[in-house]
């Protein structure tokens, strides 16, 4: 079931398009954002709110690198592995991560803290190497940046 | 026509198609896969590419997508420049990457369009030597079969499924080299058409999951050119069996009536041939016996004292002639409950009598305004609600057109339309499978319906009887009045005369199309053949009046109420019965004929279009089934033509039948058509168990058509087309070749002779008798029947796929009395039933909708009063 | 706005990186460019010519002449209505980080540009498109625009002329082809983002069907300039012919990566060495991508060209997004190669089979080079799939963007290529 918040931050988005199937990717964010990952169910609630399938709402939440359709930790490493990053030292940023964390691309830590994902550039090049972890953008990382950068998510 | 120059080569084409579909059409062997004449161009896959040259002195030209380009007027291309020859490899290579080496154990292997453009590129090498992609496949219900790992991402199904047949539980997920064509969840589709899918499907992702119970390569069945029994539309089919076994059911192209596509009920029915319970031998007093002691029984029973026939909607003309012939034209009853032959009575004096024309299902698809009035046409008219989804397209394509987008570009042509539709109104009791494109539903109970009509007929023509002043009437009265080409639709699931009046008076006003829906595969054929109403046997039978009754191919206990039909064939002293499978009818039966089903049969069947047309037998049957017209026939008639020619000297609107297939005795240089590919094999090996010597291949008197690979290479004419392939082409694909213009009547015309071209004329009287307004009685609720497409066809219900999905009957109503899902007994005057309840809140007050033709509720008359109350 | 600048675009952001508010926008000239259409009762034609006489391109990578897609937009009463507007924020192209600092720094300037770009075009509504890794980026928009509501500069009657607009932001699902024209308007529509056959284009039937412009964020904010000081002062602070300055960014191991706005068509030279300081010490240039990853290689012979859209490609490359990838002696070009290929394949959205199917084999077949596993056979495989790749081959620029970094480094560095697969390994590692 949706909250009445997320329904009501839904309706809102939804006033910006002329048919519902269209805040079709909005709703997902939104849930997402208040559950850190959308699930089976959410993706069944998203559908009857919005007047479409459940089919039609997956094809669209799994095309997305944003969407998360499965459970992730209580943050969200994305280390950007693209070419200006990948030049600066991608390898030793994620060779380190692995190290601090204990997990590969996909993985989630064992208390739940940290999942690790990859990204596309992030924007970021001349800064790089970059990662982003939930809203938050690190630059010019090295081991005690990301160290330090960590630390401030429990 | 315009001229393009394929390789400086002339050819005409027509310029508002592409140059796929003008290539096509020119016999050059161009691949593909995404394009589909029934869903246009969307450029996904890029294998029909060609080179295009801007005038004859470019050498150098570039690479374009052939479905995408129109074929303009003075527009050079080359198909064989090598350099697209090497890209349309290419493409072929790509596609291969993730493909499994499944051919050999693939169902779709010997008629697979992947297959076929594979070797029409020339791309034979795997230069690939990583890992493929693999998926887990989904279990999609009884009909379809899901094997992912064989798709070629040409993104057919969810085009087909979702903009063509209105689904949406089928789509696309993920992206880039890993796209998965399923479901959210594992779950039977949801839709009536899926079906469809195995013939779109380019490759073995989609297949016929029934085929696979008893599986055989298409080179290696026999086919024979047929026609649909599980509904009145006539769609063409081809069978295909092998060994005697029924193995499935194909699309037969037919431009005027199905084109490409079936329903799930007419593609998947067919296993009822196949079912434990088929009657396979003759049974005299509960004892098998042998055919000829059978045939001699049954004439002996006849020779003594007066025997009376009873008829059957669901089989030939020419197994009703015969019965006729038998027992006597005064003898002879309709196989048709009284209230529903008047209905069809009536539908067929307004056929013939005009001026309304009744259109084919493909002209239906061009009308741009469509009322319903009355029937839920996923369910009992399958294909013809398919049609109406297209027609919806037809006024927002006029928008399309003003933007100048070529209206075969799918997807530019979808966006421009976003949701657009119609105008399409649906009156009936009850929700139907079309509402989601339906402009506006009006639910009322019968006689308010036939008032509705009434009164849109009045607001057009005010010369026309009026009921009462109703907006919504002037609003589709107003629509109707501004279509090009307005179409309303009716028939008999309402049981109501007064419906099937207002909805002529309606067409008549708006000089409107008018289409009706019949319940049998040959109802309209049983009504023209006339007979005594099937309650005067009743009553003859109580009279003493007949001593021997033949039942043909009917089970009464779903025409009468069981008493009823308990009482007459006790009374009756010899009740002989001809059917398929047993049935409540066959176990009182006396003497039972093991009759041939369509598999095993030729016959003649009039759609609700009025269209003639004959099926032909797929097998031999064993030696003690045989045809029911075979069973019941004069010694004198040798064969299906000396049959047809009977009918026609004794029954002259008959006289069509044969015309509907070329006779006998047609040839093609000297040769028969074969029912074979010409590779099949094992003919002579089939019975090497039984005896080693070569069996000759079984003498067919009734057809063109041989029992065996040996016969013309020619393409026959349409009604005798057993199966389609041409050299090169092994898939269903093999259509295009059978086609002037790909996507249009097959060469020679399309199967199937129209009864009914009224003349236009006016001047005709409206009809009058209005009735009065429902009123809703306070402890009771008046009982409509209800149509489900998976249930309430006596036939296909033996098909287990189909029983799979047949729900429980069930009692749709309005109230707040019941909770969903409640368990209620609704008692009529035909019985007591013990159903779920179905909360439907749109439905009007009083009115209760019950499945129908699912055991228990068989047999019962409605509409009727009855009470619904929570069980004791 | 202050005086005639030289650098219009980024004259108002400050040093401690937070946004130019409202007050310091208008200070600063802001909005007096929709005043002076609103208020001296210029006609939305007059607007668009304007424009085209600037020679203002679209500076999403494609470069089409802006003026000249505006005019291409149906006006009149038998329009089909709305007419939209949507700025296409969705920067995702590896190497670029334009107009990131565009919209984190000066979000009015865009929210101007785009209500002068509506009015050209008779707009009735507008969307931002915005990467949703752009998250500070969404936050100051999101305020500036609801700043720019309460002032009425955007919704009904705006400066009490009888024009309206509505603006929404719209946060992306995150996906590169989001930032095609056509696979936007899709992920707009809230579906998935595969991209639209042209034609029919989008200014006959775009978003929801109707009449729709798609411009990138640093066109959009050049329009109020070019509206304020006019097209001839735009072509002015140009080099060559196409006009006004130009967003150039450089990232590799040069000494001073960043961001600088200059006039359109400085050299690559110039930009290289003068801005970003040239090369890091002990490494040396080998070449680089002018425009991100999307473009083709250019090598020291070619850095004395200047970076427009007409001149790069004599040097067989394009301007691109105009943001600089700089490769570097110590870096592997193969590894390169891979890392791209495996970003486009990655992005694939997976509709036409030369994209899905190819660009996945190519950057496998990059992997086992970088991995010691290259064959004999591999650079005829890459060269025959780039191929494949070319433009009209496929149905998007997407695979023919990919073909451009491979084809042209394996015609720069094939030497390198051919290295690793002789050696049996990368020679970099």
């Amino acid at each position: 079931m949706l909250t009445p918040e997320e329904i009501a931050e839904i309706e809102i988005e939804a006033g910006h398009y002329p048919k519902r199937e269209a805040v079709c990717i909005d709703a997902l964010k939104i849930v997402q954002r208040h559950r850190g990952w959308v699930s089976d169910e959410s993706v069944r609630d998203i559908a009857e709110q919005l007047g479409m399938s459940a089919t039609d709402v997956d094809s669209v939440a799994t095309f997305y690198n944003l969407i998360f359709r499965k459970p992730v930790g209580r943050h969200v490493v994305m280390v950007c592995d693209s070419v200006s990053c990948w030049i600066m030292g991608y390898d030793r940023v994620k060779k380190h991560l692995g190290e601090r964390l204990g997990i590969e691309h996909g993985q989630t830590t064992s208390d739940d803290r940290f999942t690790m994902l990859p990204i596309v550039c992030l924007g970021c090049c001349d800064h790089a190497p970059a990662m982003m972890v939930d809203s938050d953008l690190h630059g010019d990382l090295n081991p005690e940046r990301i160290d330090s950068a960590l630390e401030k998510y429990k | 026509m315009a001229i393009v120059y394929v390789d400086n080569k002339p050819c005409e084409m027509n310029p508002e198609e592409n140059l796929l579909h003008g290539c096509l059409s020119n016999g050059f062997k161009l691949p593909y896969f995404c394009w589909h004449p029934a869903l246009g161009s969307v450029g996904a896959c890029r294998q029909c590419a060609v080179k295009q040259f801007k005038d004859a002195n470019d050498r150098l030209g570039k690479i374009v997508m052939s479905c995408m380009t129109p074929a303009a007027e003075g527009t050079r291309i080359s198909i064989a420049d090598p350099e697209v020859v090497a890209f349309r490899g290419g493409i072929i290579e790509g596609l291969m990457l993730n493909h499994p080496h499944d051919c050999p154990v693939c169902d779709e292997g010997g008629e697979c369009h992947l297959q076929d453009m594979t070797v029409m590129t020339g791309h034979d090498y795997r230069r690939y030597e990583f890992d493929k992609r693999t998926f887990r496949n989904q279990d999609l219900g009884p009909l379809v079969n899901h094997e992912m790992n064989r798709c070629i991402q040409c993104y057919r199904c969810v085009r087909y499924y979702r903009d063509y047949a209105g689904g949406n539980d089928l789509n696309a997920f993920a992206s880039r080299d890993q796209v998965f064509f399923g479901r959210s969840e594992d779950g039977v589709l949801e839709s009536e058409f899926s079906g469809n899918l195995v013939e779109i499907c380019p490759t073995g992702v989609f297949t016929d999951k029934t085929l696979k119970h008893h599986y055989a390569r298409k080179w290696d069945q026999q086919f024979a050119p047929s026609v649909c029994v599980h509904c009145a539309l006539g769609c063409n089919t081809d069978a295909g069996e092998r060994f005697g076994t029924l193995r499935r059911i194909v699309n037969r192209y037919n431009h005027e009536v199905n084109g490409y596509f079936l329903c799930d009920r007419g593609r998947f029915g067919y296993e009822f041939v196949n079912s434990k319970v088929r009657l396979r031998q003759p049974v005299l007093r509960g004892r098998p016996t042998s055919a000829a002691l059978a045939r001699k029984h049954l004439d002996q029973t006849v020779a003594e004292g007066r025997a009376i026939g009873i008829g059957s909607p669901r089989t030939s003309l020419e197994a009703n002639f015969a019965l006729r012939t038998l027992v006597g034209a005064d003898h002879f009853y309709s196989g048709i409950a009284d209230p529903e032959a008047k209905l069809v009575r009536l539908m067929l004096e307004i056929l013939r009598q005009g001026p309304m024309r009744t259109p084919t299902l493909r002209e239906i698809e061009e009308c741009d305004v469509v009322l319903i009035l009355g029937e839920d046409l996923t369910n009992v008219a399958p294909r013809m609600a398919l049609a109406v989804r297209q027609s919806v397209r037809q006024q927002p394509m006029e928008a399309v057109k003003k933007l100048k987008i070529p209206l075969w570009l799918d997807h530019g042509v979808r966006d421009a339309m976003q949701d657009a539709k119609g105008p399409l109104y649906i009156a009936t009791p009850y929700r139907t499978r079309l509402d989601d494109v339906a402009t506006a539903t009006f639910r009322a109970a019968p006689d308010d319906l036939a008032r509705f009509g009434f009164a849109i007929a009045h607001a057009l023509d005010s010369g026309a009887p009026k009921s009462q002043d109703w907006p919504p009437a002037d609003e589709i009265a107003r629509a109707l009045k501004a279509a090009k080409k307005p179409l309303v639709i009716s028939g008999t699931s309402c049981a109501s005369e007064a419906v099937i009046e207002a909805a002529a008076n309606v067409a008549m006003a708006a000089h409107a199309a008018l289409s009706f829906t019949a319940p049998e595969c040959n109802s309209i054929g049983a009504a023209l053949m006339g007979g005594n109403s099937l309650s005067a046997a009743f009553q003859a039978v109580r009279d003493g009046y007949a001593d021997t009754v033949i039942v043909l191919e009917n089970d009464l206990y779903r025409r009468a109420p069981s008493a009823e039909v308990d009482s007459m064939l006790k009374a009756a002293p010899h009740v002989i019965v001809l059917d398929h499978l047993s049935n409540p009818t066959t176990e009182k039966a006396e003497l039972v004929l093991p009759a041939g089903t369509f598999a095993e049969s030729d016959g003649t069947f009039i759609s609700s279009e009025g269209r003639v047309q004959r099926f032909f037998q797929v097998s031999v049957p064993q030696i003690e089934v045989m045809a029911s017209w075979r069973w019941l026939k004069p010694d004198h008639w040798q064969n299906l033509d000396d049959v047809l020619r009977a009918m026609g000297r004794a029954l002259p609107e008959l006289e069509a039948a044969c015309d509907a297939a070329p006779s006998s005795t047609f040839r093609i240089a000297g040769a028969k058509i074969p029912r074979s590919p010409h590779r099949e094999s094992g003919r002579t090996a089939a019975l090497v168990n039984i005896n080693i010597s070569e069996p000759k291949a079984p003498d067919d008197p009734d057809s063109a058509l041989s029992f065996s690979m040996e016969g013309t290479p020619e393409q026959p004419p349409a009604a005798l087309i057993p199966f389609f392939w041409s050299p090169s082409w092994n898939s269903i694909q093999a259509v295009n070749t059978y086609q002037k213009e790909v996507g249009g009547p097959l060469r020679g015309g399309d199967a199937g002779v129209r009864l009914f071209e009224p003349a236009p004329r006016n001047g005709q009287p409206y009809f009058s008798a209005v009735p009065p307004a429902f009123s809703p009685r306070r402890c009771e609720w008046l009982l409509v029947p209800m149509y489900h497409i998976f249930g309430s066809d006596e036939l296909s219900l033996a098909a287990p796929g189909i029983r799979e999905l047949t729900a429980k009957p069930h009692v749709a109503l309005n109230s707040d009395e019941f909770a969903e899902g409640a368990e209620v007994e609704v008692i009529c005057a035909d019985g007591t039933f013990r159903l779920p309840v179905t909360i439907q809140r749109e439905m009007p007050a009083g009115v209760a909708a019950l499945s129908v033709g699912i055991s228990p509720v068989v047999g019962i008359s409605l509409p009727a009063w009855g009470k619904i109350a929570r069980p004791k | 706005m202050t005086g005639n600048s030289e650098k219009p675009l980024t004259e108002r952001m400050r040093g401690d990186g937070s946004a130019v508010d409202l007050e310091a926008y208008e200070l600063a000239g802001g909005y007096q460019a929709i005043r002076k259409v609103l208020r001296t009762g210029m006609i939305p034609m007059a607007v668009t010519e304007e424009v085209k006489t600037a020679n203002l391109r679209g500076r999403g990578g494609a470069g089409f002449q802006t003026g000249l897609k505006w005019s291409f937009v149906p006006r009149g009463r038998d329009v089909p209505n709305p007419t939209y507007l949507v700025v296409n924020g969705d920067e995702m192209e590896p190497g670029t980080f334009k107009d990131r600092l565009l919209m984190e720094r000066d979000p009015h300037q865009l929210i101007e540009g785009a209500i002068v770009a509506a009015f050209a075009i008779e707009a009735d509504i507008a969307y931002i498109f915005l990467r949703g890794e752009y998250t500070l980026a969404a936050e100051r928009l999101a305020r500036a625009i609801a700043e720019a509501y309460e002032r009425h500069y955007l919704g009904k009657d705006i400066f009490g002329s009888s024009y309206s607009l509505e603006l929404y932001l719209h946060l992306s699902g995150g996906r590169y082809i989001c930032g095609d024209e056509t696979g936007l308007l899709n992920a707009l529509e809230g579906k998935r983002a595969n991209p639209r056959a042209k034609p029919p284009f989008p200014v006959v039937a775009g978003l929801f069907g109707k009449p729709t412009v798609v411009n990138n964020v640093e066109t959009i904010s050049c329009v109020p300039h070019i509206i304020n000081h006019g097209a001839e002062w735009f072509n002015g602070l140009s080099k060559t012919k196409d006009g006004g300055t130009k967003l150039y960014g450089v990232s590799g191991r040069v000494k001073h990566p960043g961001l600088w706005e200059l006039p359109m068509g400085t050299t690559a030279r110039e930009i290289l060495e003068e801005h970003a300081g040239g090369m890091r010490d002990g490494v040396k240039f080998r070449g680089l991508l002018p425009g991100g990853s999307s473009t083709p290689f250019i090598v020291e012979e070619h850095l004395d060209t200047p970076m427009d859209y007409t001149e790069m490609p004599k040097a067989g490359s394009r301007l691109g997004t105009g943001t600089m990838i700089v490769l570097d002696n110590k870096t592997c070009p193969v590894g390169m190669a891979w890392n791209m290929t495996k970003f486009f394949a990655r992005e694939s959205c997976g509709f036409c089979t030369p994209c899905w199917s190819g660009l996945g084999w190519a950057e496998r077949i990059l992997k086992s080079m970088e991995d010691g596993r290259g064959q004999p056979g591999d650079l005829d495989k890459l060269a025959f799939q780039a191929k494949m790749w070319s433009p009209g081959n496929t149905f998007c620029a997407l695979a023919p963007g990919a073909a451009d970094p491979l084809e042209t480094s394996m015609k720069y560095f094939r030497e390198d290529f051919e290295r690793h697969i002789r050696e049996h390994r990368c020679p970099w590692s």
